[in-house]
């Protein structure tokens, strides 16, 4: 099965919980004074579960179109090997590791960090120029967020201030 | 409308618009040309910075400068990398690369530049023709009326979706709509769908998902297939001069281009993408003899016609959002966005109640057409050493502004955890040929779709509005055949093509 195919049925089965929930669980919830009204909380939601239901049925049993293959430029599933998923993972990865570490390490520690380590995860090794643009961009970036826009970034790690 | 326009002029000509324009121009040209960064990313990217200005007329000039800004930079990688940095300009690498590789890269980006002044502020002209007229004819709609309008835009961007994905398409927006009913609900603020969790009382940051919808997908891109960014030196531009000739040959091309490139970008869902397209075909079509053999080698006009198009188109797209509310592409989607956040409703009110910002706008965009061409004419061979930039410099930084985007909106980091999975499952949509704009067109107008919808059904105590009030009934009927005919059409297509397969 295509991987469109498998996306439909995640989106059914997503249809299915949410529909769940919308038809199940919202209306015990209502206050009487509310359950006059034309329109509960709740209305939309199964309207948009039966829509939902319907196109996704569609959309897994079309058959599929002929002469529908990959298109140029864009990515070929088939040769997913050929791609650099590991780097894509990692630096994935590396995103989570900056949003857990954002708070107890400071802004400037752990954005220097991340393009640090994301440059290294590509493959550059050219550290003396590495390391200063990612100092200097943290650096700046963190005053132009703070000063400028008035936004409160914690710059330094929790114990320091 | 000369009153409002004088009132457009006082307040654009203040020093700190003039900057924002001239810095939305410069930030959008610049990043616009880095391969992988469209429009939508970049203005997402900007967000944070507009709403951090506080005035929403500020505000919106600077992101509208940036859009601009982010066309013409896509059309400069287009010519000198033939690497086009947004889909609006592949056209133009058609003719333009070529050239470039001719030796005439200046040339090319000279006329690049001519073109998109030209369509820009002739589309500005049309945009202030027709926005009025159409605000006055939208201040008669009730919520009934809203509620069917807005399901007609969201189902045009469906029907042009392209053959055999309208399904796909209205999935999608099904599904926007879907992520747009969590958090605290329309009606009565009781919390819908947020599973006891209090991140998700809000409901989802629209800037996190147009992040996570538009910029990741792309940067990851860039990292699993490293021949998209075809990075690298771009040489150097000479010869910048265009003769009599060369202008008198395009003139017509640029004129037909420009009205073409507005009306196309105003219907929902065909944008500066579709607009660039068409508008070579039929400038390759109405060429003649030794003309129509040169489209594809570095024909002038070829290059004229894209880059007039998508120009117009992306202020054509601004009709819908500023006199409907309707965004009709992913951009002007993510407009509305950073609009509402800065308490300004765009829409047929937006004329009365705010006329300041509807005109500031309008008259920002003839300055912004006009700070472009000064700056890229002369500065375009500097401009393009950006795109020496080594990827593995590249990459970090788009996915490190890509978070800085979502923390700086909410101030929160479980939304950093949210934007890398909603990143995912974006990638994987994009895998399995799924589009992500009505995704979050259909976010986006949610919530104004279930206020509308809620109201209507209110005022005539359940579904009778759909009867009692004709043109809503007509606008859904249009809205059924938006998605009816490309689905009959591709389903006679794969039946005649079933035939032909028997028949072997």
């Amino acid at each position: 099965m295509a991987l469109d195919r498998w996306v439909a049925l995640a989106f059914v089965a997503l249809c299915c919980v949410y529909g769940y929930a919308a038809f199940f669980t919202m209306d015990d919830l209502l206050p009487p004074i509310l359950q006059r009204n034309p329109v509960w909380p709740s209305t939309f939601p199964k309207i948009l579960t039966v829509l939902g239901l319907v196109v996704g049925l569609i959309v897994l049993f079309t058959p599929k179109a002929p002469g529908d293959g990959a298109r140029d430029g864009t990515i070929d599933l088939s040769r997913l090997g050929d791609y650099h998923v590991g780097q894509a993972i990692a630096l994935l990865v590396l995103m989570v590791i900056y949003a857990l570490t954002l708070r107890p390490l400071g802004f400037v520690g752990a954005t220097i960090g991340f393009l640090v380590i994301g440059s290294l995860l590509l493959g550059e090794r050219r550290f003396h120029i590495l390391i200063p643009v990612a100092v200097i961009a943290a650096g700046s970036i963190w005053y132009l967020v703070q000063e400028v826009l008035g936004i409160f970034l914690r710059p330094w790690p929790g114990f320091l201030m | 409308m000369i009153e409002g326009l004088l009132i457009g002029l006082s307040a654009a000509i203040s020093p700190f618009n003039l900057m924002m324009v001239v810095m939305g121009c410069v930030v959008g040209t610049l990043i616009g040309m880095l391969p992988g960064l469209g429009p939508m990313s970049i203005i997402a990217i900007m967000i944070p910075v507009a709403i951090g200005i506080g005035d929403p007329t500020a505000a919106l000039i600077l992101l509208s400068g940036v859009y601009y800004g982010a066309i013409f930079g896509g059309s400069t990688s287009s010519i000198l990398l033939n690497a086009p940095g947004v889909a609006g300009t592949v056209a133009t690498s058609f003719d333009g690369y070529p050239m470039a590789r001719k030796g005439q890269a200046g040339k090319a980006l000279t006329i690049a530049a001519i073109a998109s002044f030209a369509g820009g502020t002739i589309g500005a002209i049309l945009l202030m023709i027709f926005a009025p007229a159409l605000s006055s004819v939208a201040l008669l709609f009730h919520s009934a009326e809203y509620f069917a309008l807005m399901v007609v835009g969201l189902s045009a961007i469906a029907a042009f979706a392209g053959t055999g994905q309208v399904a796909k398409a209205l999935m999608m927006t099904i599904l926007g709509l879907m992520l747009g009913t969590v958090g605290e609900g329309a009606l009565s603020n009781t919390p819908r769908f947020t599973f006891g969790m209090m991140d998700l009382q809000s409901g989802f940051s629209f800037i996190t998902l147009a992040m996570a919808m538009f910029a990741l997908p792309e940067a990851l891109f860039l990292v699993m297939n490293p021949a998209r960014a075809a990075t690298g030196d771009s040489g150097k531009i000479t010869g910048m001069r265009i003769t009599g000739a060369e202008a008198r040959s395009i003139a017509p091309v640029i004129g037909r281009q420009s009205v073409q490139g507005f009306f196309i970008g105003v219907l929902p869902g065909a944008g500066a993408t579709i607009a660039s397209f068409l508008g070579y075909a039929v400038e390759r079509n109405i060429a003649k003899g030794a003309e129509q053999a040169e489209f594809g080698k570095g024909s002038i006009k070829g290059l004229a016609a894209p880059e007039t198009a998508n120009n117009a188109a992306c202020t054509g797209s601004f009709v819908p959002l500023l006199t409907l509310g309707i965004p009709g592409s992913g951009t002007t989607a993510i407009l509305l966005g950073a609009l509402l956040a800065l308490n300004v409703t765009p829409g047929p009110r937006l004329m009365i109640d705010t006329p300041d910002v509807f005109w500031a706008v309008i008259i920002s965009m003839y300055i912004g057409n006009l700070v472009l061409l000064i700056l890229n004419l002369p500065l375009i061979p500097y401009i393009a050493k950006i795109l020496t930039i080594p990827r593995t410099f590249l990459i970090p930084f788009i996915l490190f502004f890509t978070l800085m985007g979502s923390y700086l909106g909410q101030n929160n980091s479980t939304e950093l955890l949210i934007l890398v999975g909603f990143g995912v499952i974006a990638t994987i949509l994009r895998f399995a040929d799924y589009p992500l704009a009505p995704l979050l067109i259909g976010f986006i107008l949610g919530v104004m779709l279930e206020n509308n919808f809620a109201r209507a059904m209110q005022l005539y105590r359940g579904f009778d509005f759909v009867l009692e009030r004709p043109m809503t009934l007509g606008l859904l009927v249009l809205a059924a055949l938006l998605v009816i005919l490309p689905s009959f059409r591709a389903y006679r297509a794969r039946k005649r093509a079933e035939g032909v397969a028997d028949g072997d």
